[in-house]
């Protein structure tokens, strides 16, 4: 199958460090593939990467393709607001902006240029129901979003990064600062997403990651230890490294 | 564990001491200003001109013209600072040259304001040929307060979680409508406190008007940019030290002083509000 988003040959430098050395990795669509591995070994890094969030640090060297259907995005000339429109993120903290509710999930289709109330209402909407968060904010969609509670708060920011119909969906530790009952519900809601949008989630969770994803990439240092279906990676890793990290003896 | 508590207490009585002495010299200044001045205050004062070489009558020529004179310093000022500060916070590089201009920009502020009435005298009035006028005052200064509003519009810029404008950009804004429907309203009360207290200050100044175009009396008000103008600042200045019968025109004097604490104070006053209706929709729920 022809994966929807494909890393090849990925290297990224902060400077004169090497922080990915060389990622291979296939995303097949309507999927949840999740990053684990040790702190600092690159899993947040390559997560930005595929919708060129390094290209706000001046620091930061891409080289290798990153392509979305077969289409690099990365390739020179390439517009990258249209690249971050096809692939959204959410990202490790709730970020809801300093609006109201509404116009945090109307944003990204307002300076899309989507100016029509009643569809921005209809919208809205749909995507508040889709992201189960509907029933408790119907009647305060003119209140600031950041009165919700945390797990409200990421609820919306994924509602947000939906409304404009990315294809591809990056989640940043999504969970890290939420409780377990908020936790839970995101779950609930990303297992529901991966129904039209292709997932690839950063988290320190083993359990979220085996609760949630298809597929597992493991990474350490820069690189792509494993990358392997969620169960065969935790049951039965190839690995001696993987093995390792996932019983706990190094991470 | 005694001797560490005496210490305690004695630090914190001796900064309460401290905060109560500076309370204590502001409240004598606002009371000797408001029990003086507040005599001489009526309508007449408010909306006459001088009259009997200023020791009868208003100063409503010299609040007219500080008003003017300071909305040509807000529509100067106001647009060229913020646009230099979303400059130097959102796009300029962390380089040599930009840390330059920034540190020079800081030393600006402290520039005494009598430097910036000469080099208006030099520049605005004469270089540029525009006369005595409430157009060279207001543009010195404007000059003057620019690097009060940069320092703090970009202080407040900075403060706008970096969240903020990685979250539009993942929603598929321009890095400019990130910074235009995103880190500009959220930066919003502190840009407006920084520029009104800018504002303020500059309202009160007598050194860089002197040479540029403020006037000793005016029969008129200023018709136009192009017009000397009175102003309450300077007006105090004559009033309390040039004045021909300074013990007489006293009370006037600090009538005068007490309509420009005002001004200030009404100006702190909208800040305020802005800065407290702003906060209050964003409380967030602890």
């Amino acid at each position: 199958m022809k994966p929807k988003l494909a890393v090849r040959n990925l290297h990224l430098h902060y400077g004169t460090k090497e922080v990915l050395k060389g990622i291979d990795l296939d995303v097949p669509e309507n999927n949840i593939v999740a990053l684990i591995g040790p702190s600092g070994c690159g899993k947040s890094t390559l997560l930005r990467a595929m919708n060129r969030m390094h290209d706000l640090n001046p620091e930061a060297k891409v080289k290798g393709k990153i392509l979305l259907d077969d289409d690099d995005i990365y390739a020179p000339g390439k517009d990258v607001v249209a690249v971050r429109r096809k692939i959204g993120m959410v990202f490790q903290k709730p970020n809801p902006f300093p609006k109201s509710i509404f116009d945090n999930i109307a944003y990204g289709l307002k300076i899309a240029g989507e100016n029509n109330k009643q569809k921005l209402h209809a919208i809205v909407e749909r995507t508040l129901r889709s992201s189960y968060l509907w029933e408790e904010v119907k009647d305060d969609l003119d209140k600031s979003a950041l009165s919700l509670s945390g797990g409200q708060q990421q609820r919306l920011c994924i509602a947000r990064a939906v409304a404009v119909e990315p294809e591809v969906l990056l989640m940043d530790e999504p969970c890290s600062a939420l409780d377990p009952i908020s936790t839970a519900r995101i779950e609930e809601l990303m297992l529901e997403l991966k129904k039209q949008y292709t997932i690839v989630i950063v988290t320190h969770n083993m359990q979220q990651a085996q609760r949630v994803a298809d597929l597992t990439a493991f990474m350490y240092f820069g690189e792509v230890i494993e990358f392997a279906p969620t169960r065969q990676l935790f049951d039965a890793p190839q690995m001696e490294l993987t093995a390792n990290y996932l019983s706990g003896n190094f991470g | 564990m005694r001797q560490n508590s005496l210490q305690q207490r004695l630090g914190l009585n001796t900064l309460r001491f401290f905060v109560l002495l500076v309370l204590l010299f502001l409240g004598i200044i606002l009371w000797e200003v408001f029990s003086k001045g507040s005599g001489v205050i009526n309508s007449g004062f408010l909306f006459d001109y001088p009259r009997k070489g200023m020791t009868l009558g208003g100063i409503f020529p010299t609040i007219m013209g500080t008003i003017f004179v300071t909305l040509v310093t807000t529509i100067f000022a106001i647009p060229m600072g913020i646009a230099t500060a979303i400059y130097l916070s959102e796009y300029a590089n962390d380089n040599g040259i930009n840390r330059l201009i920034r540190a020079s920009i800081r030393n600006l502020a402290g520039v005494p304001s009598i430097i910036y009435g000469l080099f208006g005298v030099a520049v605005f009035v004469q270089g540029m040929g525009l006369g005595s006028s409430v157009l060279s005052s207001g543009l010195t200064l404007g000059l003057l307060t620019l690097p009060y509003i940069i320092t703090t519009t970009e202080e407040a810029l900075k403060n706008v979680p970096h969240s903020y404008r990685e979250g539009a950009l993942a929603l598929g804004a321009t890095k400019w409508e990130a910074i235009w429907t995103n880190v500009l309203p959220s930066a919003v009360s502190g840009i407006v406190t920084g520029s009104i207290l800018g504002l303020s200050r500059a309202a009160g100044e007598t050194a860089p008007i002197l040479f540029t175009g403020v006037a000793f009396y005016l029969r008129y008000l200023p018709g136009s940019v192009y017009d000397s103008f009175m102003a309450m600042p300077y007006h105090l200045y004559i009033l309390s030290t040039q004045h021909h019968a300074i013990e007489e025109v006293r009370p006037l004097a600090y009538g005068t002083a007490l309509v420009l604490l005002s001004l200030v104070f009404v100006l702190n006053i909208i800040a305020f509000i802005i800065r407290y209706r702003y906060r209050n929709f964003n409380k967030a729920r602890i």
